[in-house]
């Protein structure tokens, strides 16, 4: 897959990141938070704002540094180490920034940015970017689609057990046995968006 | 009595904190590489060899590094290991490599090696903590290669590639996909639950038995996976190096009963005889 030139390379790219091979679904990546804030459809659309937002941000950065320092310095095999500093770094940043400048935003999305900060998500997107040789523009769409695809699992999930609250449920299956067969079932519903590309 | 002390480290990685079984750590991986046996094992081991080698040099450098910037020095730690890991499997076994794609660099975020560095390497000398992650890091590897053996059976028959199961045996091909990921987790959890509700009815301590990050994320940063980058609060007002103390304290004391609990038992059994 190349650089997007066209809009149907866009919209090809946007579905596939975000449904197709969704990042929890599929991928696996951002379990901890999935399942962790998952209990209140509120909550989980407030961890899905705030992945949505440091991811984006965070492929953009990590683009940046990756074209224009690894690349030069030819120091590419530095790449985990440099992303994830600076990913962790750039998150505690991001919080400082919106505690002191926005603080109606840091309102909203301020409790979850901690949880985010070393969150595989993130580096998971950081390096596919790299190894699958997107551009800078590229990767903050690939970067965005891929959280909105967290952000779309996480919203239907929370849903679900909301509903499931007060189901009778065998003993041992309560908690979080019954939240990780819900995903599953998710999981076999999302197979069925691979007839999409 | 150093003896004790490593074949301690060992078992109890391997069996009584065993990190996915026990403390269910690092389920991002468990998850996603465990679509056979043969890929568990080579996540396994490759995790084990950085888990082995970051707790030995975080405990060699513990009297050094400042408290308060402790979670980057053992990040960049950690990110060294593992680049040097994923350079030597790139030239050696491509064929692991590209079977485990991103899954090799995001060793760095795995809990089980930030959680035993914060809350063992850190406090313990340098020998207990390379055996301490050898323990850990086998734990873990076998916990993957069983994990992706019972996936791979029901999922094609086989085992690391070797036909086993009888011919009229029809693959559940969902077992390879990820929603089986999914249902075998599950039916793990709620085996881990019966047994700690068994436990917790005899009385003994459960508290260590996490089960797939069960409660909200704040306790998944306790253990080390979620952590702000540079921690303001000083030493002693520390929560997490409390809790640590705290816990290493109580499980010093859980020892102490289990073992004379055990103990007891034995007689019993013995006596039953």
């Amino acid at each position: 897959m190349n650089n997007i030139k066209t809009v149907r390379d866009l919209f090809i790219l946007l579905v596939g990141s975000s449904l197709v091979s969704n990042v929890v679904l599929s991928q696996f990546l951002g379990l901890c938070p999935f399942l962790g804030v998952s209990k209140k459809i509120k909550t989980a659309a407030g961890m899905g704002a705030a992945v949505i937002f440091v991811i984006t941000l965070a492929s953009a950065v990590a683009g940046v540094i990756y074209k224009f320092i690894l690349i030069p310095f030819k120091i590419t095999y530095l790449q985990t180490i440099v992303f994830i500093l600076v990913i962790a770094a750039l998150v505690q940043f991001v919080e400082m920034f919106l505690k002191k400048a926005i603080p109606s935003l840091y309102e909203a999305l301020g409790v979850y940015l901690p949880l985010i900060t070393t969150n595989c998500a993130v580096l998971g997107v950081a390096l596919t970017n790299v190894q699958k040789n997107y551009g800078i523009g590229t990767g903050v769409v690939n970067g965005f689609a891929t959280a909105l695809g967290f952000t779309i699992a996480i919203v239907i999930l929370a849903g679900i057990r909301e509903k499931m609250e007060h189901n009778d449920i065998p003993e041992n299956f309560k908690g979080m046995p019954s939240v990780l067969l819900t995903a599953g079932l998710m999981a076999i519903a999302f197979c069925g968006f691979s007839g999409l590309l | 009595m150093k003896e004790n002390k490593i074949t301690e480290r060992l078992f109890n990685g391997l069996l009584k904190e065993n990190p996915t079984f026990v403390l269910a750590l690092g389920m991002c991986p468990t998850l996603a590489v465990t679509t056979s046996a043969m890929n568990g094992l080579g996540m396994g081991l490759t995790t084990m060899v950085v888990l082995a080698l970051s707790n030995l040099i975080i405990s060699l450098l513990r009297e050094f590094i400042p408290n308060r910037v402790r979670i980057p020095a053992f990040i960049v730690i950690v990110a060294s290991f593992v680049t040097m890991v994923q350079l030597l499997l790139e030239a050696y076994l491509p064929s692991l490599n590209t079977a485990l794609g991103v899954y090799i660099p995001l060793i760095v975020v795995n809990c089980i090696i930030l959680g035993r560095a914060e809350s063992y390497a850190y406090h313990n000398p340098p020998l207990p903590s390379l055996f301490d992650g050898i323990g850990m890091g086998l734990g873990f590897s076998v916990a993957l290669t069983l994990i992706g053996a019972v996936r791979e059976i029901l999922g094609t028959g086989n085992v690391f590639g070797f036909h086993i199961m009888p011919a009229g045996y029809t693959p559940i091909n969902i077992f390879v996909l990820a929603p089986g990921a999914f249902f075998v987790l599950a039916a793990l959890t709620a085996v881990q639950n019966a047994i700690k509700k068994k436990a917790a009815a005899k009385g003994k301590d459960v508290s260590k038995v996490g089960s797939g990050c069960t409660e909200d994320c704040s306790t998944c940063g306790d253990k080390g996976c979620t952590k702000r980058f540079y921690d303001a609060d000083a030493p002693e007002k520390n929560p997490v190096i409390n809790e640590a103390k705290e816990s290493e304290a109580k499980e010093s004391e859980v020892k102490e009963t289990e073992a004379k609990e055990e103990e007891s038992g034995v007689k019993e059994e013995s006596s039953n005889e």
